[in-house]
């Protein structure tokens, strides 16, 4: 399993405008307002809606970080659109004990044989959530609690505050979706 | 109220950085990746949130064009670029510098074209070396928070009024969301007394700015400038001193890591320094005497720390960031062995460029360049430098 | 400090920037010294147009007393504009005895 007392690096795989870089973000936020340190960034350069993206989170909470370069080998990988996985292989360099969140309805053992993914998969039909809780499919913050389901990487509670910065009146339901995806995320080893 | 500590993206915190200054005028052009700072202060302005004049301009020339009236008006001026975007500037940045201008700018360091590349590296800033400007380098959004609120005092500072650059690597540190302290605004108040430009434009008591300098008087204009920019380096230290003793963070202009007594010294900067400190860690765990140094004040240029940082070792390996194309070795290598050469003791200085147009380099490849670094130092090389990571 | 000439000037004695501070010091300077021809007037054909004063790019051009417009010899350069323009043809230019 992942060891949230060390380092902990993640990816986040979505397509441009589906928030994965606002996710690196509030994870990171939710993370420094704990005490922590942590860094998130965008895949650098031009941003292209539709195309497929990536954001970095770094979260340590021992020391300050200090790597200035980019993830090459995550030890989780967030897939925010199920259509990602037959294009692009999430799990190149991750690391041997690491995990993948992924959003689909597709049943674990199906996941695992198509896409030969190995590692503990924590999964979630984030789609659905967000079309019924936020009543868009733009999963990013529904993510977000499957994310915190599966490593523990922070406390729920602590994303409720930077969602509500960066929201305002949409902050509740985000909120909602994240919990509701935190209570439906189900992990295998 | 303390100060506060927040997950915030750099080029945001610049923004607030600015704000807390109490900026009077800012005149931007947007350009990646510095976009994110003028946006942020346009917001801040849009809101009535900042009490400032935004002139939005139509180019560089114009921004920094603009910022030379309203510095000379006695307004508290702020910009930031980077890239093309300084290189447009190019030759108004002379006259903000000759004429004196305490402008505060902020350069999120960018690759020159071409080919096009909006990512980072410090070409920019290598081409603008000359152009008079006090210049700071930053490695993380804390340093670069706490340099702009410096660069208001130094630029200022009456026995100073030069305009200062505060560089800070793009992406890496301007898209970069992390911890950062934010200081009081009545602890920044205090720190940034207000402008007093001795002879800001008025319709009242009128000047000539930027006059001719016929040939009987333009070495005297120039040799003035030179004097008062070298002579800004105590006041660079001065207020460093100063920050360090209201803010508790510390900042000199060549700084170390772990270099005391190393047989090996590594030299950087801006943002990949931090990376190099954790590649000195794993290869000092390995029982290697191997240092970082890395250099803060780029203008002035400051000798005497620097000499004294590195004299003692026996090998100095400068990682450059940029080209001097066709030209001697990497541009900061390159003032570094000048600003060694002749001196009694002195380290084999080899130069290697890396990190050019955003490519990154990792713990792994800092180590790899300070074995191929030392390799170079005691077998020699046919090439005036190395460049790292290039395939053959 | 009694002031020095231009060739004695060092770096220290310049303002901030170069900056200067007594402004307008260029009427000083005169131009009427660059002149090999002046503008000389019959002002019985004068109409009082102030064409010439529009056109003299020095513009020391005022009209007098009487109200006929005259170059103040300090700053005229001769040029002969005035002379080219006037339509009524008041101005004449004549050479300038060494």
């Amino acid at each position: 399993m992942v060891d949230i007392n060390q380092l902990v690096e993640i990816r986040w795989h979505g397509r441009g405008g589906q928030g994965a870089v606002t996710s690196a973000e509030l994870l990171a936020r939710a993370a420094i307002d704990e005490g922590k340190y942590a860094q998130a960034f965008p895949s650098f350069g031009p941003e292209r809606r539709g195309a497929p993206v990536l954001s970095f989170v770094r979260v340590d909470s021992q020391q300050p970080i200090r790597t200035r370069a980019g993830i090459q080998e995550p030890d989780v990988v967030v897939v925010l659109d199920t259509t990602l996985l037959a294009i692009t292989k999430i799990t190149a360099g991750l690391k041997a004990d690491g995990m993948v969140v992924i959003n689909t309805r597709k049943p674990v053992k199906e996941l695992r044989q198509e896409f030969g993914i190995n590692c503990p998969l924590a999964t979630v039909d984030a789609t659905t959530i967000a079309r019924e809780v936020l009543g868009i499919p733009i999963t990013n913050t529904t993510m977000l609690g499957a994310l915190v389901k599966a490593t523990g990487i922070v406390k729920l509670e602590s994303l409720e505050e930077p969602l509500k910065q960066r929201f305002g009146r949409l902050a509740e339901r985000n909120i909602a979706a994240m919990k509701k995806a935190y209570q439906e995320t189900s992990v295998k080893e | 109220m303390m100060a506060k500590r927040v997950g915030m993206e750099v080029s945001v915190a610049i923004g607030e950085a600015a704000k807390m200054a109490n900026v009077d005028v800012v005149a931007a052009y947007p350009i990646t990746p510095q976009t994110h700072i003028v946006e942020h202060l346009a917001e801040l302005v849009a809101d009535g949130e900042l009490d400032a004049e935004y002139i939005p301009v139509e180019s560089e020339h114009s921004a920094m064009s603009a910022c030379l009236g309203s510095s000379a008006a006695g307004a508290r001026t702020f910009t930031a670029t980077a890239g093309q975007g300084l290189e447009l500037m190019h030759e108004v940045l002379y006259v903000a510098s000759s004429m004196r201008l305490p402008i505060v700018m902020t350069v999120a360091n960018r690759a020159l074209s071409a080919p096009l590349s909006v990512w980072g590296d410090h070409s920019d800033a290598m081409a603008v070396r000359d152009t008079g400007w006090i210049q700071l380098f930053t490695e993380n959004g804390q340093e670069v928070v706490d340099n702009v609120l410096c660069a208001f005092r130094i630029a200022e500072d009456q026995r100073v009024l030069l305009p200062v650059m505060v560089h800070l690597d793009g992406f890496h540190l301007s898209h970069m969301i992390e911890p950062i302290l934010l200081p009081e605004v009545e602890a920044v108040k205090r720190f940034i007394p207000p402008l007093k430009y001795p002879f800001p434009l008025d319709p009242l008591k009128p000047v000539s700015m930027g006059d001719f300098g016929p040939p009987f008087i333009y070495s005297e204009a120039k040799w003035a400038q030179e004097v008062k920019l070298r002579e800004a380096k105590d006041v660079v230290v001065e207020c460093w001193q100063e920050f360090g003793k209201q803010f508790q963070r510390h900042y000199s202009p060549v700084e170390e890591y772990r270099s005391e007594g190393a047989d090996v010294l590594l030299l950087t900067m801006g943002s990949y320094s931090e990376t190099a400190a954790a590649a000195i860690d794993k290869v000092r765990a390995e029982g290697k005497n191997i240092g970082l140094v890395r250099l803060r004040l780029w203008r002035p240029f400051p000798f005497a720390e620097l000499r004294q940082k590195v004299s003692q070792a026996r090998v100095l390996i400068v990682l450059d960031r940029a080209l001097s194309i066709g030209g001697p070795v990497g541009p900061v290598c390159s003032e570094i062995r000048s600003a060694l050469y002749g001196q009694a003791k002195q380290p084999k200085v080899v130069s290697i460029v890396g990190g050019l147009g955003g490519r990154d380099i990792s713990v792994a490849g800092f180590e790899a360049i300070i074995s191929r670094g030392i390799k170079v130092a005691e077998k020699g090389s046919r090439n005036e430098f190395e460049i790292f990571g290039v395939r053959e | 400090m009694p002031k020095k000439g231009e060739n004695e000037l060092t770096w220290r004695d310049l303002e901030i920037g170069g900056i200067v501070t007594e402004p307008g010091n260029a009427s000083q300077y005169q131009t009427g010294d660059w002149r090999s021809q002046k503008p000389t007037y019959d002002f019985d054909r004068c109409i009082k147009c102030g064409l010439c004063q529009l056109f003299c790019p020095e513009g020391c051009v005022e009209p007098n007393s009487d109200g006929h417009f005259e170059a103040d010899l300090y700053y005229c350069k001769g040029c002969g504009i005035c002379a080219r323009e006037c339509w009524t043809k008041v101005i004449t230019m004549v050479e300038e005895e060494g």
